[in-house]
């Protein structure tokens, strides 16, 4: 290549990337790769627009947060790791206690890359299933939290890309090119989790993926920052950080809904939210019921060797490992309701085989919790329904519940039954044709669109009318 | 009080190998002219035994039990179909392999015979490609691991789908701490020639390569997106196709049904039409008795080929041979204490001859005499494989003649009687010459002559029957006794043999009677089983902390890291 990119200029980092030439050079074949994709496949049509944007420049205090106006291929793209005290430690499995690797042990390499690329793949792979929503956006302060999840997960690759780079020799390089090749939604290379491959084009199916499928994302990366792989885990720690602003989109998205619809429900004569151009309250049961659904599919097999073996070398914990007593889990049970010749029983299963499952409690408990916040809201404004999370064995296609037929309540019920009732429990074509219809664009600083409500504060304490997108 | 529940669960029911052909459970077969779809889409629910369930198409020996018969019968009943394109008809997985917890909680007995039986099946896959013209193409519509690779590799040409994701992988040695013994190995490097020390890259990465890597390395021959996968294998099949209709045999390709044999079974053994098996559980014996064929037999066949494919799968060629592969299934997988096997061919040998010389000469006639030849040829190669003893015995009325003869030199000694009271024959036909191979491509008798080639040459082309002392001289007899040493000597041979330890018999067996050269089919059943046997039984793999018992458990396996 003739043209040498400045890559410390361009790309903040705290992992020495200045002195490291070997690193350099594999991002630097990489980088361009990055930006066409970015080009083909990031938001359509905003690529000259200023973006009020927040860009981490360090992992001192405050650093991740540096607000600016950007265009979004000029966003710096850092990579970082959170800073560690002292010598890591493996947090769980039979050594645990036993120094952290520093480097891929051989023994796990094969392992690693699995757990690392699959995470790797989902950060592009929403880039791509949100490119189109920012021609409806319904705020500015709405597309730039898009345009602020888009980098953020564009970071996020960079990340893994990072890690792939730096400790898996040529074949994390294949690894890493795969990651610009595969593509959502696509016949042929689809991305390698299904929730991945699902369309997301309005924005009531954006704020439902970034409170539930991103949640996963949080809790997974939970998990990772368990890792005795220490750069894993170091990488993963700081992509917290992130993932929580990616969270309260979603979350306070849903919720500005959910307050709009009461709203618009008390203004109607006949409590018609959809006679009002809003989002009726039926319409957004069967969205979560949808997304929340694919979003469980992504934790795993119920019983799983590989968690159980993830989890017994140390590459991977639960969730917070450290407010758990016993790191080892190699006595104990865990009782999980299985279906057998047609019903449900409850079965132990080993400890370690269920670790998905475990990391799907600490889920669920988390969307029950943002669950109560929205219905609390509904009391707030004074409306009679109440929205509910089905069973996490409802519409499942991934481990032990799939391929039978439950209601929302988690119910066995046939399959006649289920496909007489899947109309009103989840999306429907017609769905989208209503959303589609009601989500012009709102591009005028300050105003919102009128199925959603404002937010109660602005982006780094904006005021209401600021530009946070210069069109 | 009979409780049959109670007795079906502490002795589990014996495998049946004669299966129902209209209600596979594990298996969709449908035609399209010269093209078979075989698509793989085995229930999850109907394993051969309890306590595992057959997830993502992963096999147990009752799915590979379907296939063979697929196989037997696509041959025999759809002589018209000149591809059978294997592929999936599960969403997003080829086939997983053998199924792990069935491995898991199988006897070494179990295990070493389902091996068995699953590598047969593979070089019948082979067979027919090679010499029936049915190309076997494998379409791999997703995950393809472990026996699910080796089962592709059984065909001659793999189509893995580029999507991403879908791999070919050989995950025992990573991940079971055993081998892709059902052929991966051998077939890998002397099938494919994967270059060996790329085969050693790839029989260690556990989730195994994909896409253009996987062409390059000669893992697979093509890699197709997934949304032409259909339309591009189906290129493939037609090329196939018209290769594979060059040099047909001639005759009518209309099918010959292969009905069940239908035995009548008690606890004393097995009665076909023209085989015989009887138990002595006591002795630790069976007898296994063939009947030659018939003067009415005979005639059918010198009439020529119209009559032999008339007489469809009665034919006394296809049905004996049929009943005695089904007799040496069931002491295989049934029948495990009965360590020693006498062998009686009974009838008259000049018959046996003259029904060898009239088949020999249409062999090159018809496709369904075609067919009979191969099918006795792998029958007998059944026997050569099976771990038990095998003496024939050649007292009075009995006619080991010409293809029967095989089953004398197939065994391990062969006895004959002197008795001028009770005469005994011995002859050979051309099926001793050629046409019933051993696994490694030569005869029975070039096996055993390997270091007498003049005693080998002074046999080609005999016709006439030897009594027993001129087939002891010519090399053909082990011993022969006379008529008052015969019963005591018998006797004392046959409990001499029980008497010695099974392990080490097989053992023995399995080194004396493959001698001279090797073929990939023979370094499958000798080098890679007999490896995988001993990994089978060793404490890295089979032991409380080895990695196939503990494979879907909590615990990590503890190897112990001395080379031995």
């Amino acid at each position: 290549m003739t043209t040498t990119v400045d890559l410390q200029s361009k790309i903040p980092n705290n992992v020495g990337l200045s002195d490291d030439p070997k690193l350099q050079r594999a991002l630097e074949r990489w980088l361009p790769n990055y930006l066409e994709w970015w080009h083909d496949m990031g938001p359509t049509d905003f690529e000259d627009k200023p973006v009020y944007l927040r860009t981490a420049i360090s992992v001192e205090r405050g650093g991740w947060a540096n607000y600016e106006h950007v265009r979004m291929p000029d966003y710096r793209w850092g990579i970082f790791l959170t800073p560690r005290d002292g010598d890591p430690t493996l947090k769980c499995g039979d050594d645990v206690g036993a120094p952290a690797w520093l480097d891929v042990p051989g023994e796990h390499r094969n392992a690693l890359r699995r757990i690392i690329v699959t995470q790797a793949d989902t950060e592009p792979a929403s880039v791509e299933q949100q490119r189109l929503l920012g021609h409806s956006a319904p705020s500015l302060y709405d597309l730039r939290n898009l345009f602020q999840v888009n980098v953020e997960e564009g970071r996020h690759l960079w990340a893994m890309v990072y890690l792939l780079h730096k400790h898996f020799g040529r074949d994390g390089r294949d690894e890493a090119d795969e990651l610009l090749q595969r593509r959502s939604g696509d016949v042929d290379k689809p991305r390698i989790l299904q929730a991945f491959n699902q369309p997301c084009d309005h924005w009531l199916s954006f704020f439902s993926f970034t409170m539930f499928t991103d949640r996963d994302g949080k809790f997974q990366l939970g998990a990772l920052a368990e890792s005795g792989f220490d750069p894993l885990a170091r990488t993963t720690q700081f992509m917290l950080t992130e993932e929580a602003h990616h969270l309260f989109v979603g979350e306070t998205g849903l919720g500005r809904i959910i307050q709009r619809s009461a709203e618009l429900e008390k203004q109607d004569p006949n409590g018609d939210v959809r006679a009002q151009g809003g989002i009726d309250f039926d319409l957004i049961q069967r969205t979560i019921n949808y997304w929340y659904t694919y979003s469980l599919d992504l934790f795993g097999g119920e019983i799983s060797s590989n968690a159980s073996n993830f989890f017994a070398s140390g590459l991977k914990g639960r969730f917070h490992e450290g407010r758990f007593e016993d790191h080892k889990a190699i006595v104990g049970e865990y009782a999980l309701k299985v279906v057998e010749n047609g019903k449900l029983v409850v079965r132990d299963v080993p400890l370690r085989n269920a670790m998905n499952e475990i990391l799907r409690d600490s889920y669920v408990t988390d969307c029950e919790r943002a669950m109560a916040k929205w219905n609390k809201i509904l009391v707030e404004f004074g409306s009679p329904r109440r929205l509910t999370l089905p069973s996490r064995r409802f519409h499942r296609h991934q481990g032990i519940y799939q391929g039978h037929f439950f209601n929302p309540a988690g119910e066995f019920i046939s399959e006649e039954v289920f496909r007489e009732h899947e109309p009103q429990w989840l999306l429907v074509p017609e769905d989208n044709d209503y959303l589609l219809s009601i989500m012009k664009p709102c591009y005028e600083p300050g105003k919102f669109a009128n199925w959603i409500a404002p937010p109660r504060k602005g982006i780094n304490s904006q005021p209401g009318e600021f530009e946070y997108v210069r069109l | 009080m009979d409780h049959p529940a109670a007795t079906a669960t502490a002795r589990p029911a014996p495998v049946d190998f004669d299966v129902d052909s209209e209600q596979y459970h594990h298996w969709r077969v449908t035609f399209d002219g010269p093209v078979a779809r075989l698509a793989m889409t085995v229930d999850p629910a109907s394993p051969l035994r309890e306590g595992y369930e057959l997830k993502l198409n992963s096999y147990d020996l009752g799915v590979d039990i379907e296939l063979a018969d697929v196989i037997r019968r696509m041959r025999f009943e759809h002589p018209e179909v000149r591809v059978v394109m294997l592929t999936s008809g599960t969403d997003r997985v080829f086939c997983a392999g053998a199924n792990i917890n069935m491995l898991g909680l199988s006897t070494h007995a179990w295990k070493v015979n389902f091996c068995k039986f699953t590598n047969e099946t593979r070089c019948e896959i082979e067979e027919a490609t090679k010499s029936s013209n049915q190309v076997y193409l494998a379409a791999c519509n997703g995950t393809t691991a472990g026996g699910g690779y080796e089962l592709a590799l059984a065909c001659e040409e793999i189509y893995l789908q580029d999507d991403g994701n879908s791999a070919v992988s050989l995950p025992e040695v990573p991940l079971l701490g055993v081998l892709p013994g059902t052929g991966g190995l051998t077939r890998l490097v002397d099938k494919r020639m994967v270059r060996r020390d790329r085969a050693d890259v790839f029989s260690t990465t556990a989730e195994g390569m994909r896409g253009k890597k996987a062409v390059a390395w000669g893992l697979v021959d093509a890699v197709y997106p997934r949304s032409k996968f259909e339309e591009k294998t189906a290129e493939r099949a037609k090329a196939w196709v018209a290769k594979a209709s060059k040099d047909l045999a001639p005759g009518e390709r209309k099918g010959v049904k292969l009905p069940a044999l239908a035995p009548e079974v008690d606890e004393t053994g097995r009665r076909y039409k023209y085989v015989t098996l009887a138990y002595d559980t006591s002795a630790r014996t069976a007898s296994l008795t063939i009947q030659a064929p018939t003067q009415a037999d005979v005639d059918i066949v010198k009439k020529g080929v119209d009559a032999i494919y008339a007489a469809g799968a009665e034919l006394w060629a296809l049905r004996v041979y049929r009943e005695l592969d089904d007799a040496l299934l069931h002491l295989r997988v049934n029948h495990y204490d009965l360590g020693l096997i006498l062998v009686r061919a009974v009838g008259d040998a000049q018959l046996t001859l003259d029904h060898d010389a009239a088949l020999v000469s249409v062999k090159d006639q018809h496709w369904f005499v075609r067919e009979v030849l191969l099918h006795m040829g792998r029958v007998l190669r059944r026997m050569d494989n099976t771990s038990r003893s095998f003496f024939a015995l050649g007292d009075g009325g009995t006619a080991f003649a010409g293809n029967l003869a095989e089953l004398a030199f197939a065994a391990d000694r062969f006895y004959v009687l002197d008795d001028p009271d009770q005469p005994v024959k011995i002859g050979l036909s051309e099926f001793n010459e050629g046409g019933l191979p051993m696994h490694n491509g030569r005869t029975r008798l070039q096996t055993r002559f390997i270091g007498e080639p003049e005693t080998l040459e002074a046999l080609i082309g005999m016709r006439e029957l030897l009594d027993p002392e001129p087939a002891d001289d010519a090399g053909l007899v082990t011993m022969v006794f006379d008529d008052i040493d015969w019963e005591d000597d018998i006797r004392i041979a046959i409990e001499e043999r029980v008497s010695l330890s099974p392990d080490a018999l097989t053992g023995m067996e399995q080194n004396l009677r493959f001698a001279g050269p090797e073929s990939p089919e023979s370094k499958i059943y000798a080098r890679l089983t007999a490896w995988q046997n001993w990994i089978f039984i060793r404490p890295n793999a089979t032991g409380p902390e080895g990695a196939l018992t503990l494979y879907g458990r909590p615990e990590r396996p503890q190897f112990d890291w001395n080379r031995v």
